[in-house]
């Protein structure tokens, strides 16, 4: 790589920051936003901890966290291409020199960013209940890696092109929910039928969940080093496909 | 002169609707050069083309030397757009939009606050930079987006119905700045449903229908080669016997309307001489004679109509 294509690869970093500080503004820092990005996953932790009282604490808080980093990470960011472009302010990013890789990139770095800062409220809600924090780092690279991971799949979600929001919020809600079931966060995977293993290979939640297992109870069903590899690949395809697709797309939105 | 756009056949389509159809021209430095068309002709649709924010289908758009479509990073960052749409974003401050566009410009952090306040001043929006751009009017709004537009110094300028809506105050002010902007050696073009605003700035204009370019010229050129025949208003101290085709050289045919005559004239020049002499034959002086040129609204019309047919 010459030392030009460098510099615009630094030049097109700098450009997504923009676009993600933008986001955080515009988007995230909203009092609904935050209570539903900590509510949500909090109200289905309960509703499954009162339900089961004998699953323990420590096997919910990996669910906990999972699906907070889930519900965070794909909040927003699938509807903040079809809210710019009805605003029409997609077209100003667009005719200025910023990439459409660029720009997805400043989008799922604040979608992961949220992600991650309220994903933290919710370990150390686990840790208030007592649970003991085993593997501090492994949790802090699953909890980094798996918000990018579902920024990117929450940006997936934003490809379809349509201005209207709430036509991509129903279709990812709908895919959303049944991924939660199929993850391990409620059933253990030991106690899944082969057929509900088999789903839950194809879902990059399990391998957040089974990590952060590990993390909390030292318990796994996949060896750790697997679940990483698989879960990066996750967030390579879901990033390289986010990104093809809207850089193909994005005309019809405008 | 150097070019600094140049469209060659650049062809649009929306299904098997053809939105723009081959159509190529090329603006040369620091020109202002006026797009004009009906609603639905395809001028947006060429600005966007142009301005790298849809592909065309076929041909080519080369900006400040660079093919929009292969180099579209390098081009935009020479020139500023202000498109048809206000869009500025309304739940961030015009300081706020002002250090967005910066940033997506790649420009230093002093350099962005500089031009923050420069521009900010110059559209008379410097007390209210703090203020989310929600509250503000139409004519506010869109001042804004042209010192948005205009943050990275850009050599080119492209703007989409600059004016359309707006008060006033806020029309004069924007086209002001136009002309300064052009002074200064600013490459222009603008789109337009405002004949006189093309009229009074313009250094040349394209009227495109249909998709397709009918014409390109400097206004006073389209205006005259429309009209093959040409006005004169004139009125005499006294009455004099009418006056009929054929009575005086040039004059195809003449009307008396109030104190005045109106003739139709085929040649300007000749008409003039034969209305002077035929003053001087009645005995009596000329008080007011005007030649009455097409505006550019009636060459508009003429060119559009004559298409349609």
């Amino acid at each position: 790589m010459s030392p030009i294509h460098i510099i615009g690869i630094a030049s097109q970093i700098r450009r997504a920051w923009a676009i993600t500080k933008k986001d955080i503004r515009i988007y995230y820092l909203k009092g609904p936003v935050l209570i539903f990005g900590i509510i949500m996953p909090l109200f289905l932790f309960l509703a499954f901890f009162m339900g089961s009282r004998q699953i323990p604490l420590s096997f919910l808080i990996a669910g906990l966290v999972g699906m907070t980093l889930f519900f965070t990470a794909t909040a927003v960011s699938p509807a903040i291409f079809p809210w710019e472009g009805s605003a029409k302010t997609l077209e100003r990013l667009a005719s200025t020199p910023i990439t459409v890789e660029a720009m997805i990139f400043g989008d799922m770095m604040a979608s992961a960013l949220f992600s991650i800062g309220i994903t933290f409220i919710t370990v150390i809600i686990g840790i208030v209940l007592g649970l003991s924090l085993l593997h501090g780092f492994i949790l802090l690279s699953v909890i980094v890696i798996g918000a990018w991971c579902f920024a990117a799949i929450g940006m997936l979600f934003a490809a379809m092109p349509t201005n209207t929001p709430s036509n991509i919020m129903m279709i990812s809600n709908l895919v959303k929910f049944p991924l939660v079931f199929i993850s391990g966060i409620f059933i253990p995977l030991e106690q899944m039928p082969p057929w509900g293993q088999m789903l839950a290979w194809f879902s990059p939640l399990t391998y957040i969940v089974d990590i952060v297992r590990y993390s909390f109870t030292n318990t796994n069903f996949f060896p750790i080093i697997i679940d990483f590899i698989v879960l990066i690949l996750f967030t390579i395809a879901g990033t390289g496909l986010s990104m093809y697709l809207h850089k193909r797309l994005m005309p019809g939105r405008l | 002169m150097t070019e600094v756009i140049r469209a060659d056949y650049l062809t649009k389509k929306f299904g098997k609707n053809t939105v723009v159809d081959h159509v190529s021209f090329e603006v040369s430095e620091g020109e202002i050069f006026g797009f004009l068309g009906q609603n639905g002709a395809g001028k947006t649709t060429t600005t966007r083309m142009l301005t790298g924010v849809l592909p065309s289908n076929s041909g080519t758009a080369t900006i400040l030397g660079y093919d929009i479509m292969k180099s579209p990073v390098h081009a935009k960052q020479r020139f500023g757009v202000v498109p048809e749409t206000s869009n500025a974003y309304i739940d961030l401050s015009a300081q706020q939009n002002m250090f967005l566009m910066g940033e997506l410009y790649d420009l230093p952090k002093s350099k962005i606050l500089q031009r923050t306040e420069e521009l900010l001043t110059l559209v008379g929006l410097i007390e209210r930079k703090d203020q989310k751009v929600q509250a503000y009017s139409k004519g506010m709004k869109q001042r804004l987006i042209l010192a948005m537009s205009l943050i990275h110094e850009p050599e080119l300028l492209f703007l989409d119905e600059p004016t359309s809506g707006l008060d006033v105050q806020s029309t004069h002010m924007i086209l002001s700045l136009l002309r300064d902007l052009n002074r200064n050696g600013m490459t222009i073009f603008l789109t337009t449903h405002n004949m006189e605003e093309a009229n009074q700035l313009c250094n040349r204009v394209g009227i495109i229908r249909a998709g397709k370019m009918i014409a390109i010229d400097a206004p006073e050129k389209l205006k005259s080669a429309i009209d093959r025949e040409h006005r004169i208003e004139v009125s005499f101290a006294k009455d004099v016997p009418s006056i009929e085709p054929g009575d005086l050289p040039g004059i195809i045919r003449a009307e008396k309307t109030g104190d005045k005559w109106q003739i139709i004239v085929s040649d300007k020049d000749a008409a003039i001489r034969s209305i002077v002499a035929y003053s001087g034959e009645q005995n009596t002086v000329i008080v007011t004679l005007n030649t009455l040129a097409p505006t550019l609204d009636e060459a508009f019309i003429r060119l559009t109509r004559e298409e349609e047919r």
